[in-house]
């Protein structure tokens, strides 16, 4: 069995590509993320094994140029320079945006965890098979993750 | 506390984007660093809506999108995998069908990918497509034409299978004897593409 057609696997697709993105690099970056996934994806396309599950598989790249992403965002060079204030106290989360701003601030791996749980509603061995660990590391990375944020949602 | 924070993570990344841009994005870079192995768009015309797809080749598919369940699922397979749609590469098909729909178009010129038919059906398919507009010939003798004179019911089932139909023109294969035989989109459609080749409306 060839996998389906690709404009009908970006279809199924691109909706949860883009709102795990806006999870984890956020709305400015998410675009440019998205387009590079599917062209990775459209790369390795053919050569995809008979059965994959190909959710898993491209979230796993999404996750992949998301890292990627944000090293480069690492690299870039800060407009102003700040003496470093060190580890700054938690501010509120407020709103939706300032949720996922929240979100963004956590280790890879709880990031990704929270975003694919919550942001694309995937069941954990679902975010397992995409973080390529087991379903219990995954749970327990969003579950972490969550409890962090709690510490910072001001509820609103 | 935890159901409301899960709630506003959802909400939070509710934000749908727009789909048909990131479409063309990729289909764009698809184009230009050489990963788009099939081009589609879907084309009106007198007899419904066509979907095209073409390869760097030329014109690979035609089909009647009513009829078939799932045309680009049978290029996946019979192609490439890497099939995206991008309007550009059919704008020469697009140009040619207006003018042979409107009666100002005799030949098509726009290549033909024949790479997924093989043999014998090719040979059909090939000697098919040199049949002149307005005239029509038999099974047997496009059998012939391919190098097997007996094997009419074997052009038969190449000319059903024809991936192109109306730029290969198999609506103009008749039985012996002159009624219509079989056609991939239906009679009705056989008939009005005869018609429209003896200039009737």
């Amino acid at each position: 069995m060839a996998p389906p057609p690709f404009s009908t696997f970006l279809d199924a697709h691109a909706g949860e590509v883009r709102r795990f993105l806006v999870a984890t690099v956020g709305p400015q970056e998410a675009d440019d993320c998205a387009q590079e996934t599917f062209i990775a994806a459209l790369r390795a396309y053919p050569g995809l094994r008979d059965g994959s599950d190909l959710r898993a598989w491209v979230l796993t790249i999404a996750r992949r140029k998301a890292i990627d992403a944000a090293r480069a965002a690492a690299r870039r060079p800060v407009p102003v320079a700040e003496p470093d204030p060190g580890p700054a106290p938690p501010a509120p989360a407020v709103g939706g945006a300032g949720l996922w701003r929240a979100v963004r601030g956590l280790p890879p791996r709880q990031r990704a965890a929270v975003a694919l749980r919550y942001a694309c509603d995937l069941t954990y061995a679902d975010v397992g098979r995409a973080m390529g660990c087991s379903e219990e590391a995954a749970r327990r990375s969003a579950f972490e993750g969550v409890r962090r944020l709690r510490e910072v949602w001001d509820g609103s | 506390m935890d159901r409301d924070l899960e709630r506003a993570l959802r909400e939070a990344a509710a934000s749908p984007g727009d789909p048909d841009a990131l479409r063309a994005a990729v289909a764009g870079r698809a184009e230009r660093e050489g990963l788009l192995d099939v081009a589609y768009d879907e084309l009106d015309s007198p007899l419904g809506t066509l979907v095209a797809a073409a390869t760097p080749r030329g014109l690979v598919m035609l089909a009647y999108a009513e009829d078939d369940d799932d045309p680009l699922a049978l290029v996946a397979r019979r192609v490439s995998p890497r099939v995206l749609r991008a309007p550009g590469r059919l704008d020469p098909v697009r140009r040619e069908l207006d003018a042979y729909f409107a009666g100002r178009l005799r030949r098509f010129e726009t290549p033909v990918d024949w790479t997924p038919v093989r043999g014998f059906a090719r040979r059909v398919l090939q000697r098919t497509a040199a049949i002149p507009f307005g005239r029509t010939a038999t099974y047997a003798e496009v059998a012939a034409a391919a190098g097997s004179p007996r094997a009419h019911r074997a052009a038969g089932n190449a000319l059903g299978a024809n991936l192109i139909p109306i730029v290969v023109p198999c609506h103009r294969v008749l039985r012996s004897g002159g009624s219509l035989g079989g056609y991939t989109g239906g009679l009705d459609r056989k008939r009005l593409l005869l018609a429209l080749e003896r200039g009737e409306d």
